[in-house]
């Protein structure tokens, strides 16, 4: 701030000297006056800082617009939910399924306790290995457990990320080139979006009509 | 020799854990099982009715199987309830803390038949 008076001071006392017509030789003076006082006002680490300070901003501003170009706000809306929801359905698949097996087993062994003999022991052995192998269920469900609480973690950390960014994030989302929200033709792998969620899945009665129709 | 009337709870928060558990039992001898699917209920469970031995997992909420744990133990009731953890949590630092808070043995999941009987016997005596 100082500087900056300063530096008013001297241009303002050459321009007082100066005034009226002016010859080459003054405005070399006024100049010469204003460079010696710059000179003693800033040094060269104060160039380089005052460079590199611009430098800062410039990559601040860069990174902003990098992070606001990858749509935090849709990672924590849409894709992250999207993401817990398939593993969640993952879990619920594989509970169905070990439920299904285990019914089945439940029916062998039934069935073996009518028979006796060396083949219900057999039977009841096979079918032992088979609620073994079931605990795959539960390991899986813990798995997916930690993957949804570290989804959520970053969940987290991207909302901190928007909250830094306070309104300033809407104007750079806007300045963002608009997505091309016109209607599309679907492309095959467009439509290869793989297993759907429950809540998004037609049923089979629905299928139906839509190919009857 | 023990007797394979006693009842026995199994505390889990996942379902097919429950029944194989259950099942796996069921062929050993046992046929009076009770389940729980929190450390909380089972508690609850346990001082309604005294069980010869408790199966737990570890992992569940709102009462992990360590809590629970620590809840019989300094219960005059239910303190000397054999205890068995079945777990995924397989760290050293597991096994000595439940050990510290006083389980009967420790089970890894996964695990089968053979290793249940094992642990089954060590903690409540051949059958």
């Amino acid at each position: 701030m100082n500087m900056k008076t300063d530096l008013d001071k001297a241009i303002e006392a050459a321009v007082e000297r100066s005034k009226g017509d002016w010859t080459r030789d003054d405005l070399e003076n006024i100049i010469r006056e204003v460079v010696t006082n710059i000179e003693g006002d800033i040094d060269s680490v104060h160039v380089k800082l005052f460079q590199q300070i611009e430098s800062l901003a410039k990559t601040i501003s860069q990174t902003k617009k990098e992070l606001a170009s990858i749509r935090p706000d849709e990672i924590r809306s849409k894709h992250l939910p999207q993401a817990s929801d398939e593993l969640d359905a993952i879990v619920g698949a594989t509970e169905e399924a070990t439920g299904t097996i285990m019914d089945s087993c439940e029916a062998i062994e039934e069935m073996a306790s009518g028979i006796g003999g060396e083949t219900a022991e057999k039977l009841v052995e096979a079918v032992t290995k088979i609620y073994e192998a079931c605990s795959f269920q539960d390991i899986t469900g813990q798995r997916v457990s930690k993957v949804v609480k570290a989804l959520k973690e970053v969940e987290e950390k991207v909302e901190r990320i928007l909250n830094a960014f306070g309104d300033e994030y809407k104007d750079l989302v806007q300045s963002e080139p608009q997505q091309d929200t016109a209607p599309k033709e679907l492309t095959e792998e467009d439509l290869l979006n793989g297993p759907q969620l429950d809540h998004e899945a037609n049923d089979k009665d629905e299928i139906d009509r839509l190919f009857n129709s | 020799m023990v007797d394979k009337n006693m009842d026995v709870l199994i505390v889990d928060d996942y379902r097919t854990m429950l029944r194989i558990i259950r099942n796996l039992l069921k062929q050993l001898g046992f046929g009076n099982v009770d389940e729980a699917t929190d450390g909380q209920m089972a508690l609850e469970m346990m001082r309604e009715k005294r069980y010869g031995l408790v199966i737990s997992d570890w992992n569940m909420e709102p009462m992990t199987g360590l809590q629970l744990l620590k809840a019989v133990r300094a219960d005059n009731d239910l303190k000397g309830t054999p205890f068995i953890m079945v777990t995924a949590e397989s760290k050293t630092e597991n096994v000595l803390e439940a050990k510290k808070a006083g389980v009967n043995n420790y089970i890894v999941k996964p695990f089968n038949a053979e290793t249940l009987k094992a642990k089954l016997v060590s903690v409540i005596g051949q059958f």
